[in-house]
Formats: C-alpha cells, structure tokens, sequence
C-alpha cells in the first residue's frame, strides 16, 4: 500500500523542484529590499540551477553535469564573498542595507 | 607709329594717369595732379587725332582700323578678344571724348584747387576716360560691357566724391544700382545675340544681321534689343532708369560736364548706333526705343522747367536731350542721332562749365533764385553760356539747330516715324526752349538778387578757355551737317560731310520717300517759330522781376506741385520696389532663417537630446530594475524560441 | 611623390612647430613653412600637362587589401587650381593672423596645418575611403579654430557647424560603403578607387526615387549641399563665419566650401551621371533661390560679417547653377568662380578682421565715414568689393558672365531670373560700403580715443597686395588660368552620362625637359 502510494521521482520532479527554487530566488531578487536577502535569493538560484544539473547527469548518465556543479558552487562562493563584503562595507559606513539606497551610488 | 602703338597709348595714357595720381593722391597739389592729368588725356587726344586723320587716308570701302591686344576670355564657342575697333563711328566718338575730355581736364584744375582729394579727383577722372574708351573702342560686345561697367563705377566714385556727406554717396550708389539693373539686361541681350548667332564681335553680328526685319514680339532678335535698350535706359537716363541722373549732380560740376552731359550718359545711343544692322532687323523694339525717347523728352523737359538749381536744371535738360538722340535712333536716323550726340556734348559740356564758372563765382551757391544780373560781372561766362544757350535752343545756323532738325524732321519723314512722335518733339523743343531762357534770365539778366555777402568775380583764364573753344564749338560744330534744303539756298552748296562720312556705318531706312522741300520747310519754320515764341515768353515771364510766374503757379498749383516733386517718380520706386524688398528681406531673414530652419535643425537636435534623455531613465541605478529587465529579455528570449 | 609631400608636408610642419622651443619665433617660422608649401605647389604648375584630361603625377598603391582600399592620389586640371589656391590662402592667413590670434598661438598653427593637409587630400586623393578620412578630418582642426579662438557664441557656433556637415558626411559613407559592395559584386574584388566607381552602371529607374542610384546620388549630394552650403541647408554658414576667427573665416569661405562643390563635379555628378541629369532641376532650383535669397538676406544684416557670410550663400549657389547647367560656359564658370570666390571673399574677410582688431565691433551701424580715416583699408575693401560684385575686368566678372551664360543657354527662364542676383549682389554690398566709409562719421570712427584706427600698416599691406593683383590677373588674363583646366573641363562636359579617367602613364610625363624647352618659346 505504502509501497503502491510512493511514486519513484523522475526527471520531471527535479526540473519542477528547481524551476519552483529559481522562481522564489528571481522573486526574491526582484521585490525585496534588502540586499543581504537578495544575495541569498541568487545563492538560491544558483542552487537551483545546480539542482537541474545534477539531475540531468544522473538521467542521462554524463558526469559533466556534477562537474559543472562544483564550478557553480565555487563561483557562488567568491560572488557571496564579493557580495557580502560590498554590503557590509556599505553598511559599515552608511547603516543601511536597503537596495534602494544603493542607487545613489550611481553617481 | 603703327596702329597698334597709337591705340596702346590712346588706351594707356589716362591709365597711366590714373596710377599717378592715385599712387601719389596725397603728395600732388591740384596744378601738378592736373597737369599730369590733362597732358595724359591730352595725349590720347593726339593719339585720336592721329588716328582719325589715317581714318580719313583710307578707302571708304575698308575704312577702319582694328587691333587686338590678347584674347581675354575663350571657352567653347565663345571667343573675346581684347581688341579694339577705330571706324568712322568710334573714331568721333574719341575725338569728343579725348577733346571735350582734355578741356574738362583743364577746366577743373582751377575748380578744384581748394579741394584736399585733388589728385584723387584727377586720378577717377583719368579712369573715367579710360573706361570710356574701352567702351567705344571695344570691338565687341563684351570689352564694350567692361567699360559700360567701368563708367559706371567711376560715375559712382565721382558723385560721391565728396563721401562724407551721407546724400552725396547715397546719390552714387544710386547711380550704380540703378545703372546695374541695365546692365543685367544688357547682359542677358548679349547672351541672346551669342546664341543667336555664334559670336559677339560687332562687325561679325552686325554682318549677319538679318536682311529682312522681323516684326514679331517675341523673336529672340526683337527681345535681345529690347533688352540692350535697357541697358541704355540705364546708362542714359532714359525713362524708367532716368531718376539717378539729377541726383548725380551731387558730383563736382566738371565731372557732370563730363560724365553725365558729354560722355558716359550718351554711350546707350553709341551702342545703338554701333549696332544699328542689328536693331533695325527688329523695328518692334526700334519703335519702343523712338516711344520711350520721345516721353523723355517731353518729361524730363517739364520737369526742367520749375527746377531752381542750375545744375538740376542742365541734368533734367539732359535728359530730355537724351530723349531726342533715343528718338533719332528709334526713327532710323542713327547718323542725326550720332550728330545730335556730338553738338549736345559741345553746348551742354559748355553749359555745365559754366555753370560750374557761376557756381564757383556764387561760392558754391547753386539756387538760381538767388543769382540775377551775373552778365555784369561774369562777362566771359555769360557770353559762352549764352552760345550755348543758342545752341540748345536750335537757333538757326547754331549747332544745335541743324542736329535737332534732323532728328525731328526724320522722326515725321521715316517710314518708321509718326507725326506724334514729331509733335512729341516740338513740345519737348518748345518746354526746353522756355526752361534754358528762364534759366539763362534768372542766371545772368534781370536785377540782381546776389546775397549781399558774396561777391561775384570772373573765373580765371584756366577756366574760361575751355568755355571759349567749346561755345566756337557750339556755334560752328553744326555747319559739317548741314541738311540739303540748306545747303541748295548757300552759297558754294555745302555738303553734308557728315551723312557723307557716316554713310557706309549705316543702314538704310526701308522705304524711305524722297524729301519733299516745301514740307521740311514747314516743319522746320514750325518748330523754330514755336521756339522762339516760347523763350520770348520766357523772357518776358522771368527777364524782368514779374507776377506773372507765381500767379501761375498759383492758377495751377496741382501740376506746378507734380512737377515741382517730379512727378514723384522717386516717392513711387521708394514706395513700390525698395521697400517691399527690405521688407521682404528682413521677414525672409527672420521669419524663414532664424525662425523656419534654424527652428527645425534645433528641433532635429532636441529631438535627439530628448531621446536621448528617454533613453538615460532606464538606467536608474535600481538594481532591482536592471534585474527585472534581465528577466523580462529572458522571458522574451525564451518564448520566441518555443514559439517560434 | 610630389603629391604626397604637398599633402603630408603640412602635417610635419605641424609636428615640428609642436616641438618647437621658442614661442617667439613661432609665428615666422610657420609663415616660411605656409610659403615653402606654396612655393613646392608651384611646382605642380610646370609638371602639369595641360593638354590631356587625364590624371597627372599619380600615386596608387593598396592599402588595405581586403576592401580594395587605395592610397591613390592624383592630379588634374579640376583640383589643380583648387590645390594652389589652398597653398596660396595659407600662408596669407597665417600672416592675417599675426595680431588677431594672441593666445595658443602653437596649437593655432598647428590646428591651421592639419586643415591645410585634410583640404589638399580632400581635392587629391581619389580613393573613396582615402577622400572620406581627409573630408572628415577637415572637421576637426576647424572645430577646434571655431571653438577655441572664435568669439562669445563660439560653442554653439562650433558644434552647429560640426554636426551639420558631419550628419551629411555620413549618409555619404553609407553611400560609399555601398558602392564598394556594388565594385565586389560587379567585377569580384573590392574596390574603392575612384576610377572603378565611375566604370559602375548603378540602376537607375527614371522618375522613381527610390532606385539606387538616386539614394546614392542624393546621399553624396546632401553631404556637399550641407558643405557649399546651399540653400537650406545654410544655416551654420552665418553662425560659423560669425563666431570664427578671422583666420577661421577665411579658410573656411575660402577652401572648405569648395570641397563641397568640388565634390560635385569630381564624386557625385560623374559617379551618378543619369541621377544627376535627371535631378538637375533640384539643384538648379535651389542654387537660384540660393543667389536672391542670400542677397536678400544679406541686405538686412546689421553684422558686417554675416553680411558676408550670406553674400556667400548668393554666390555658391552661382556656382551651383554652373555646374548643374553642365555646359562648358557654366562649369568652366563655376570652376572659376570658386577661384574667385577664395580670393574675393577672402579679401573681405580679412578686411573686416582688420578693422575688428581695431574696433572689435563688427555692427555696420556703429561706423561711417570710415573712408576719411583709413582710406587705404578703404581703397583695398572696395577693390575686394568690385571683385565680389563681378564688375568687369575683376575675376568675378569672368566666373559670373560664364555661369549666367551658361545658365541662361541651358535654361533661359532661369538665367533672366537669376541675372537679377546681379543687381543685388551690387545692392547689398554698396548698402554696406557707403554704411561703413561714407556719411557722417559714426561713434566708433569719431571716439576712437580707446582704439586708434590708424590706417593699414605694412604687414596688412602685405596680406592684401597678392589678393588684389590676383583679383585683376584673373580678371584681365582668364586664359592664363583656365588653359591649364580646358582639357579636363572639356572631357566632363563631353562624356557626361559616362564619365571616365584614366591615369597618365609615366613614360609620357617624363619627357619633361623638351616640353620646358617647348614653353620657352
């Protein structure tokens, strides 16, 4: 019975969990303010995105997939990195982490 | 010497004047300016005379001489020479100019000796007679045109001689503009001649001249002359170009003599009568020419007759003389036009020296109102002057007399005339014999109204021989045209040298009926009785101080005011042509440069600053709206592909 | 070579004046540099044999392999006068400038010569893409004399003219570039030699506009017309002229806007030559409107200088008429009459510089009388005047009768119109004269205890004799100048509708020798 409700996750599940990620993380980059969740919005998309590789390398049996994956999480550490020092530089000199305040750096 | 030497230095000389003068205009008194000045047209007189005598050497049949220099312009078909052409037509026409010229010259050494820009005066009168030259010498039409432009302009810098005084340069370069409009229409005639017939040389167009005249409006031939008559109407004051020529009195009074009585105002009529072939091919445009001549003599005659200034007077006389050379040329009797031509540059030349005589005697008063009685103190002038006087009148046996007798007789004798063109000139003959008695009345007879600060005297001899030799002139210069009905009554029959000489230049009228003696008798007692009933009119109105003239003007105080504003021919060109233009200019300006185009260029230009300011909105800084830009592009991206 | 070193020369000169190390002798040695370069286009004057139409002294060598780019440079007897026209205006804007230009006076010459490289190139070089970089380049040293020596509106005045004549210049790459695509087409190799355009059969469709060839025609066409410029295309003249210095102002009425009619008559007219034909009309139009509207316009100006600037736009448009005229009567014309234009419109430029320098005032009301005070300046600017107002015996007589007859044989209803600019040409240029030398004398000529207006002094003597003997050579011996040019203005007029040249071969240009002994007989 239990056996008969689990359904054996396919392809298709993955996509939809990742589509599913990468939409909250492009939500979350679009409407909040502040920058430190908008960071973690893209650390979100990035996953997601890392999500979708891994699956299709286990579907299709490539291994380039996973590879890829590693350089995704590296790049999303150094963007993280970048990222969270921009802000907390801004932060340290003008107390705020609000995104719109950063357009006046525009100049 | 050779011709080629003779005419270089007929041509040179007031050239070489010119340079003299000009170069050294502040180191040269008025006695060594002038006399460098007279002796240069001096020279060309003897030069002309030279060459006139080798004229009259040759056979009648090839009688001209012909010199070129270099070709000055050739492209294509269209070929210029600057060559030079002394025929029976230039070679008195630089007799008069060199002669009359060289008289001048003298003159004006005296009367312009308390002037400061003597040598300059000189120098512009040296390039006058040079120009002048060119203009008759020129053997075609384009070296003509250069010195028709080239009078013009040393007109324009001796009216306004005296520049600092604003109406005198105003009047010169009235002169010019209103000589311009002439020459642009002499330009486009000379354009039509060329295409026509392939060439511009005089002897060339005047050979291909058609035999058989067209009588057709709008054939090139019949325009072309219209539009070189133009072109006289504005270098010869005619009707409707006359109006710059009494202003152009604003000169000094030898070059009035000069310039626009003996020389430069007479060129329409030379080149008339140079291209006579050429015109009587096109007897429509000769008949606009007699019209327009004769109206100016009637009108410019009129004027002449309320006209105070002495110099005025002369300038309206000239014109209206003018009319009856234009009215000659336009009957077909180019030979009495020419002669015409020759005995006005004597009388009138003679009258305007003397006037200038007066007028320096008067301390440069020239309102006759206040003159009178001068004959007891300028006995020399008064004399002369009245010679003229004689002469302008047409007294019979007087030069004037045998040269307007031609042309009125002609005007009522040719196929080509009409009695109301002869009637047209009586009257004209008639108003000029009752202006020139007033004027001499007022002038030199009568009480004397002199103010009572000035004191009149006698010219030096530097100025009064001039006037002598011309008033022989004036007298004798007539006897070499004596008509035959005269000549049959003298003794030994004189011939008319004239017509003889002049002959083979002309063409014939068509038609023309063998004189009838008894009606040129008529005419002729005709004209001479009216005029001398109207100067005996004259005299009495004004040899006497009288009521009668200012209970006339009274009576008629409508026309004596018309007559008085010259028909407000000025007031209208004023009102009707050059203010529209500044109007239109200054609206043009404002309205379609600075407001129409400049407008649109800064539209285009703000158009694209506005652009570009739309453009700079999406680049706010909102991060958040870069990102959704980045979404929607994928967006885009994404459901084309799958649609596609 | 010789065509080469008269184009770049200038260039070294500018190099050489940067490093130069005294600021003192600045302004001498680029007058021996101006004359060095005119005396070395002399030169031209005896190498050049003017009994072929085709090109002389060439230099063609590729440049950039791939687009059929050329380096190739050539003479004939259009851009021959043009040339030494150039060289000789330098040299006397150089001495004009002597006192009119007091700061920077390094990069002055140093933006003067570049200008005289971009225009020399402009009137040799006969690689479409050669031509367009010296057309182009002409652009930037005049920005820089407008915008950096010119007077209180000079920014505005600068980049009016910058954009105005760059936004033609670039319909004309389009242009360009699209007539070498046609060579690659036509014959397989790229090509953007002069001589391989006029061989092209672009497609034209009569009385549609949208065939190639009229595009391209109009696309040339507007690049020059914005240049000549032509009415209405006029605007940046006034604004130009105004704001330049007198230097400026020279060059740019004397040469530059001869490159726009030179283009005419050696890019757009024999290039398109049915487009041409056909859109005569146009050109013709506007040309006439040009000579009375500019007239017009200039009766009214109270500044001298614009006064001047728009007797310009009625005397380009003569030009204009002579050329679409296209009979040899109106293009022998108009070649003239950009000879004579430099030359006369030159003089009243650097006249009117040199009573600015002594007044700086430029407003015709302000003066009067003028004649009483500097009656040389006023001899000299009314010899300048008869020259511009074509009274015979000047040069402008011979350039003007040939345009108005020729316009008049080609069409006569626009000649009797146009001969009309003949009499008002003489209106507003008198108007002037007698506003400025004549009447009572006015403020700035009766207190003139700030700025003595002493009559010209040696040097402005010598900036002025050349031009005025030039004014008279050419208008007495017209033959001296337009024999070297017959044979080329001959082959345009007769080939119209297939215009070709060719390229001099070297052994027939070599024989030099005999043929100078030739012309010492």
């Amino acid at each position: 019975m239990l056996n008969e409700a689990w359904i054996e996750p396919g392809l298709n599940h993955y996509l939809m969990l990742s589509a599913i990620i990468f939409s909250l993380g492009l939500l979350g980059v679009l409407l909040r303010k502040n920058a430190i969740v908008m960071l973690m919005s893209i650390e979100l998309m990035l996953n997601a995105v890392n999500l979708t590789f891994v699956a299709f390398s286990k579907y299709s049996g490539n291994i380039n997939g996973q590879v890829m994956v590693f350089f995704v999480m590296t790049i999303a550490a150094a963007e993280a990195a970048v990222g969270l020092a921009i802000v907390a530089s801004i932060f340290k000199r003008f107390k705020e982490v609000n995104i719109r305040f950063f357009e006046h750096l525009k100049g | 010497m050779d011709h080629q030497t003779l005419v270089a230095v007929l041509l040179l000389a007031p050239l070489v004047g010119f340079f003299i003068n000009g170069f050294r205009y502040r180191k040269h008194n008025h006695l060594v300016a002038g006399a460098i000045a007279t002796t240069m047209v001096f020279i060309s007189f003897v030069c002309s005379i030279l060459l006139f005598l080798n004229l009259t050497e040759m056979k009648e049949e090839n009688r001209r001489i012909v010199v070129s220099f270099f070709e000055w312009l050739k492209v294509g078909n269209f070929k210029a020479e600057f060559s030079f052409v002394i025929d029976q037509i230039s070679g008195i026409m630089i007799l008069i100019i060199t002669g009359i010229g060289s008289l001048i010259h003298l003159f004006s050494i005296e009367y312009m000796h308390h002037d400061k820009g003597v040598a300059k005066y000189f120098s512009y009168l040296n390039l006058f007679v040079f120009n002048m030259l060119l203009l008759v010498l020129g053997s075609n039409l384009l070296v003509m045109f250069a010195g028709w432009e080239g009078v013009g302009l040393c007109s324009y810098l001796l009216i306004g001689f005296w520049f600092s005084d604003e109406s005198k340069a105003a009047a010169g370069m009235k002169a010019f503009i209103t000589n311009r409009i002439g020459d642009a229409a002499f330009l486009i005639g000379m354009f039509i001649l060329f295409l026509q017939f392939g060439t511009i040389d005089f002897a060339n167009l005047n050979g291909l001249a058609p035999s058989t005249p067209t009588h057709d409006w709008l054939n090139p031939l019949t325009i072309a002359c219209l539009l070189l008559f133009i072109g006289a109407t504005g270098k010869s004051a005619q009707i409707p170009l006359y109006v710059w020529l009494p202003d152009a009195m604003a000169g000094p009074t030898p070059v009035s003599a000069l310039i626009h009585a003996a020389t430069m105002v007479t060129a329409g009529v030379y080149m008339i009568v140079r291209l006579n072939p050429i015109f009587m091919a096109a007897p429509n445009a000769l008949l606009v020419v007699a019209i327009v001549g004769a109206a100016t003599a009637v009108i410019a005659a009129s004027i002449g007759i309320v006209q105070n200034d002495i110099k005025k007077v002369l300038a309206y006389s000239t014109v209206s003389q003018l009319g009856y050379m234009f009215l000659g040329v336009g009957v077909g009797a180019f030979g009495s036009a020419l002669f015409h031509l020759m005995t006005h540059a004597f009388f009138k030349a003679l009258m305007f020296l003397g006037s200038g005589s007066v007028i320096h005697a008067m301390h440069e008063e020239q309102d006759i109102q206040k003159m009178g009685g001068l004959k007891k103190y300028l006995p020399i002038t008064h004399l002369t002057f009245a010679m003229g006087w004689l002469a302008i009148l047409g007294f019979p046996g007087f030069s004037g007399f045998f040269s307007k007798d031609e042309i009125l007789w002609m005007s009522y004798h040719s196929p080509m005339g009409h009695p109301a063109l002869w009637v047209a000139g009586v009257l004209g003959a008639v108003m000029t014999a009752f202006y020139m008695t007033r004027l001499m009345a007022l002038t030199f007879w009568g009480e004397s109204r002199v103010p009572k600060n000035i004191h009149p005297h006698e010219s030096p001899a530097l100025m009064w021989i001039p006037l002598v030799v011309l008033a022989i002139l004036s007298v004798i210069g007539g006897w070499i045209g004596i008509p035959h009905i005269i000549s049959e009554i003298l003794p030994g029959h004189p011939a008319n040298i004239w017509e003889h000489w002049l002959n083979p230049m002309i063409t014939k009228i068509p038609g023309l009926a063998a004189a009838n003696p008894q009606e040129e008798w008529t005419l002729m007692g005709v004209s001479v009785t009216l005029v001398l009933l109207s100067s005996g009119i004259a005299f009495i109105f004004y040899g006497k101080a009288s009521e009668l003239p200012s209970k006339l003007s009274e009576n008629f105080g409508g026309l004596y005011r018309l007559l008085v504003d010259k028909y407000r021919v000025d007031e209208f060109y004023e009102k009707a042509l050059i203010r529209p233009f500044v109007w239109l200019s200054e609206n043009l300006w404002l309205h379609v440069d600075v407001s129409f185009i400049d407008r649109c260029t800064h539209w285009c230009s703000n158009f694209v600053k506005g652009a570009g300011a739309m453009a700079r909105t999406v680049q706010n800084g909102n991060l958040q709206q870069y990102a959704m830009y980045m979404a929607l592009g994928l967006v885009v991206i994404l459901s084309y592909i799958l649609m596609r | 070579m010789l065509l080469s070193t008269i184009v770049f020369l200038p260039i070294v000169f500018g190099l050489i004046l940067l490093a130069w190390p005294s600021e003192r002798t600045l302004r001498p040695l680029a007058l021996a540099f101006g004359l060095l370069e005119f005396i070395l286009s002399l030169f031209l004057l005896h190498l050049y044999d003017p009994s072929t139409p085709k090109l002389q002294l060439v230099e063609n060598y590729l440049w950039i392999e791939r687009f059929g780019i050329r380096y190739f440079l050539g003479i004939d007897g259009i851009s021959l006068w043009l040339v030494l026209l150039t060289n000789f205006l330098m040299p006397i804007t150089i001495l004009a400038s002597w006192k009119a230009i007091e700061e920077r006076v390094r990069g002055f010459h140093i933006a003067l010569f570049v200008l005289q490289t971009a225009m020399l190139g402009t009137f040799l070089a006969l690689d479409g893409v050669f031509f367009y970089l010296f057309w182009e380049l002409s652009l930037v040293p005049m920005y820089f004399i407008i915008g950096i020596w010119g007077g209180t509106r000079r920014i505005y005045a600068t980049v009016k003219f910058f954009i105005y004549t760059m936004f033609g210049s670039v319909l004309m790459l389009v242009a360009l570039i699209y007539l070498m695509l046609v060579t690659q087409e036509v014959t397989g190799q790229m090509s953007s030699s002069i001589l391989d355009f006029y061989k092209l059969d672009i497609p034209f469709i009569q009385g549609q506009f949208l065939s190639p060839q009229s595009l391209m025609f109009f696309a040339f066409a507007l690049a020059f017309a914005i240049k000549v410029p032509v009415f209405p295309f006029h605007t940046w003249l006034p604004d130009a002229h105004v704001e330049a210095p007198t230097p400026g102002s020279v060059l740019l009425a004397g040469v530059m806007l001869k490159m726009g009619t030179y283009g005419f008559i050696r890019w757009a007219m024999p290039i398109f030559p049915e487009a041409a034909a056909h859109y005569a009309w146009v050109f013709l139009f506007i040309g006439a409107v040009g000579i009375l509207y500019g007239a017009w316009v200039a009766m009214v100006q109270p500044d001298v200088k614009k006064l001047v600037a728009y007797s310009s736009v009625s005397h380009m448009g003569y030009i204009i008429l002579g050329l679409f005229s296209m009979n040899e009567y109106g293009v022998t014309g108009a070649l003239y009459q950009m000879l004579n234009h430099g030359i006369s419109t030159g003089a009243l430029f650097l006249l009117i510089g040199m009573v600015y320098e002594r007044t700086h005032n430029r407003v015709i009301a302000k003066y009067g009388g003028l004649a009483g005070k500097m009656p040389m300046f006023a001899l000299f600017f009314f010899i300048a005047l008869i020259s511009s107002i074509a009274v015979p015996l000047t040069n402008g007589f011979i350039g003007e009768f040939l345009i108005l007859l020729g316009t008049f044989k080609a069409y006569k209803a626009v000649g009797a119109i146009v001969v009309l600019g003949v009499i008002f040409g003489a209106v507003y240029m008198l108007w002037m004269y007698k506003r400025i030398f004549f009447g009572k004398p006015g403020e700035l000529v009766t207190h003139d205890k700030d700025h003595p207006l002493h009559d010209l002094n040696l040097r402005e003597i010598l900036v002025l004799v050349p031009l005025t003997v030039l004014i008279f050579w050419m208008g007495i011996f017209p033959g001296s100048f337009l024999r070297l040019s017959e044979a080329s203005l001959k082959h345009f007029i007769a080939n119209q509708g297939n215009y070709q040249l060719s390229v001099l071969e070297k052994e027939s240009s070599y024989p030099m020798a005999l043929k100078e002994s030739n012309y010492g007989n």
